[in-house]
């Protein structure tokens, strides 16, 4: 077993260290930790904090990436702890909890004659010897799951019981109704999983539930890769124009004037369509597939940052600019500290707030963006899963009769979830951090 | 006023220019004809002389910036980024892969584009704002709080889901409307019902949010104090002084998209079958065909130009206090 470590992997990991990093340099600083303990009072923020949790364990499980002895596919840990999933795969359509495939075809009878029939699944209910006992089967194994998901949901109650006293200004009950609710839907799918086709197959196939749980990992690299490129564009260049003013401030605001006149989705589609010639040209520089779709993955996060730092930057260009008039700064200059320092230790701290809100707060929007910049063909590459391109093949599935539904359900649940909860805990940290609303004068 | 609006009129050219040179970039360096004319062609067919014929009929084959065989003007006026960039400013779009002209089409399109994207302004404006004022005027009870909740979780719904299950109830399975297509004159209404109706809900979480604190944020200034001491009533002071007052950022806030409407939606056009400006850019970027893109590049910039123009000039319109000098 070799490690292969995709470029994406690093960057994110690389974002979990400095996420980490951040978490014990707050630790010790209180004005820097008070603000997020502020986000930690709001039921909203630890209820979504929980599920964006779960979300970010199934994401990093699938940014560990190795290839296996004798083998040259690459897969990631979450493929090695969904083994089964991942190698069910059927002929075509099948409906959720099937045992049956959903079109029929000529199959051979036992004494030889050929009828019209919706033939056996090859994995989903397999081990029922009679299929009219699926119901029970089902219903004695999503019970089973319910009372193990059960069992682990009270040993994170009860050891989390003596955190909850410590901090009691900590709203846990809301983070326990979450898990409740999460074990309640998780248990009896880990439990059926293995037996059935929980949220069915797709038309070649495959597992939904696997496609799904795969596509989080794009969403959660599309959401948070951006802010790679984004954050350094952004704070740099709108504290340079705010700061410095002149010429400088001129030129800035001429780029980003530019670059926010052409239309987003344009401007995205035709850089895009450009790297896929660059990519296709270039093809002895991807060692295997998984590392061309992971090139792509990223290239379409430099590219969504570089269209859309302005926003970040105007704003911290209008801070940077009140900032540097007022008399701390003013007295800075008359010390003769240099213009480095000042933006270092004076004005970047007092934009942090800004920072962090427009990081959160891009995060869902960023999320929905894939799903239409797949489906309009400059997203992802085709053959990497996401929630885009599951709704892009999926889309004609309601035209059939009887309708395909549960491609689009299990895309549209597992997005709504993610994007929903990012949007709540960006409103809480936005809550938390933004000095407007701890004063009082914004009337929320 | 005039004076104000030459200026900035010439203020948009070097904008525009800089567009024209991104996109240049973009489209001539990044990539060679060359490498262009090798995907379109498909890896088969490649022959040195099918390039050639390729970019020929296309008119890629000349220099990128400075044509040292021409004579005179000719060096800089028969060169790539003349013939496709600069040429855009006199809004000759050349043709596209289909040999249509480009121009043309874009005359054609817009009709259909405006007769979905203008009620779907209009009519998501008035919701919109009669939404955010029901939260405002029942602000701090349940029904303000269930009201952000819902805005919230309709807002964290993908627009990709809302057209295919609108489509799916209102065309499939209630038989309402046709599925998709479009017809001049007065029958577009019955094709473009369903997509206004799902643009206008598509856009009711954000919006309504939006202006949810444009318009509480109004209320906490002096001036509805005042009224209020007065012995106003309550909904005498929302609709007579804050839904006047909170226009203003409204009003100046949509007058940018205006110009936009004619871009159409990309995504419920091509949904829909609309034949707008919208789906024939998606089908453009599906068909790479680098010109459409182009254009329609060109002029979304000039259109979200002329956009900032009448919103500077609608703030004077709508606040006496402003004064363009």
């Amino acid at each position: 077993m070799t490690p292969v470590v995709l470029a994406t992997d690093a960057l994110l990991w690389l974002l979990v260290a400095a996420v980490v990093i951040y978490v014990l340099y707050c630790r010790r600083r209180p004005h820097l930790a008070a603000p997020w303990k502020r986000v930690l009072q709001s039921n909203a923020a630890v209820a979504s904090g929980v599920v964006l949790a779960f979300y970010l364990l199934i994401g990093l499980a699938d940014s560990l990436h190795f290839r296996a002895a004798g083998s040259v596919e690459v897969r990631s840990l979450l493929d090695q702890a969904l083994g089964v999933l991942r190698q069910k795969s059927e002929k075509t359509y099948s409906a959720p909890l099937a045992t049956r495939l959903y079109a029929k075809e000529q199959i051979e009878t036992p004494d030889g004659k050929h009828v019209r029939d919706f033939p056996r699944l090859r994995h989903g209910g397999v081990h029922l010897q009679e299929e009219e006992r699926k119901a029970g089967d089902v219903l004695v194994r999503a019970l089973a799951g319910l009372a193990a998901a059960a069992v682990l949901w009270a040993l994170v109650y009860f050891g989390s019981r003596p955190l909850a006293r410590r901090y009691p200004q900590v709203p846990f009950r809301a983070g326990w109704l979450t898990l409740g609710m999460m074990a309640a839907i998780a248990g009896p799918v880990a439990a059926l999983a293995p037996y059935y086709h929980v949220l069915g197959t797709n038309q070649v196939g495959q597992d939904v539930l696997y496609l799904a749980l795969k596509s989080i990992r794009t969403s959660l690299a599309i959401g948070t890769l951006t802010t790679l490129v984004l954050l350094p564009l952004g704070i740099a260049l709108g504290i340079m124009a705010g700061y410095f003013k002149g010429w400088i401030d001129d030129a800035i605001q001429y780029l980003y004037t530019t670059l926010n006149s052409i239309p987003g989705v344009l401007l995205i589609a035709a850089a895009v369509l450009m790297m896929q010639v660059v990519i296709d040209r270039h093809a002895d520089w991807f060692p295997s597939a998984a590392q061309r779709a992971d090139f792509r993955l990223l290239v379409l996060c430099a590219i969504l940052g570089l269209t859309s730092w302005t926003g970040l930057a105007r704003l911290l260009r209008g801070e940077a600019l009140k900032l540097s008039q007022l008399e701390y700064i003013q007295a800075a200059h008359a010390f003769g500290v240099s213009d480095a320092r000042i933006v270092g230790r004076h004005i970047l701290p007092n934009v942090a707030h800004i920072v962090i809100i427009a990081m959160v707060m891009d995060f869902s929007g960023l999320v929905l963006a894939e799903a239409v910049l797949s489906y309009v063909g400059v997203g992802v590459d085709p053959a990497t899963t996401s929630f885009g391109t599951m709704i892009n093949s999926a889309r004609l599935e309601m035209g059939r009769e009887p309708i395909v539904w549960w491609s689009l359900a299990a895309a549209f649940v597992f997005m709504f979830v993610l994007v929903l909860a990012a949007n709540l805990f960006a409103d809480a940290v936005r809550d938390g951090f933004d000095p407007r609303v701890r004063m009082g004068a914004l009337a929320v | 006023m005039l004076a104000y609006i030459v200026r900035r009129v010439l203020y948009a050219i070097p904008i525009l220019v800089g567009v024209n040179l991104i996109t240049f970039v973009l489209f001539f360096v990044v990539n060679t004809p060359d490498d262009m004319a090798r995907m379109h062609l498909g890896a088969k067919r490649v022959t040195p002389e099918a390039i050639d014929k390729w970019k020929q009929e296309r008119g890629y084959d000349k220099d990128l910036l400075w044509n040292e065989k021409a004579a005179g003007a000719g060096k800089f006026t028969d060169t790539i980024f003349f013939d496709k960039s600069l040429k855009l400013f006199a809004l000759d779009f050349g043709r596209a892969e289909d040999k249509r002209d480009i121009a043309h089409e874009i005359r054609t399109r817009m009709g259909p584009s405006l007769a979905l994207a203008i009620p779907v302004f209009l009519v998501g404006l008035a919701v919109n704002i009669t939404f955010a004022l029901l939260m405002a005027f029942f602000r701090a009870t349940y029904l303000d709080f269930w009201g952000v909740v819902l805005c919230v979780a309709m807002m964290s719904i993908s627009t990709l889901f809302y057209i295919i299950g609108g489509q799916y109830i209102a065309s499939k399975i209630w038989h309402l409307v046709p599925i998709s297509g479009y017809d001049g004159g007065l029958d577009a209404a019955k094709f473009v019902i369903l997509p206004v109706l799902i643009g206008v809900v598509s856009g009711i979480g954000s919006g309504s949010r939006w202006y949810r604190t444009i318009f509480l944020e109004e209320m906490g200034r002096d001036y509805v104090r005042t009224a209020r001491a007065k012995g106003l009533a309550e909904s005498v002071v929302l609709f007579r002084h804050v839904l006047k007052n909170a226009m203003i950022p409204i009003l100046t806030g949509a007058v940018v998209v205006i110009p936009l409407l004619f871009m159409g939606s990309l995504l419920a056009e091509s949904f829909f079958g609309i034949p707008g400006l919208g789906s024939y850019t998606i089908d453009a970027i599906q068909a790479q065909d680098f010109a459409v893109v182009r254009s329609m590049v060109f002029i979304g910039s000039v259109l979200y130009i002329v956009g900032l123009l009448l919103t500077d000039l609608s703030y004077t319109l709508v606040d006496p206090r402003i004064r363009l000098e």
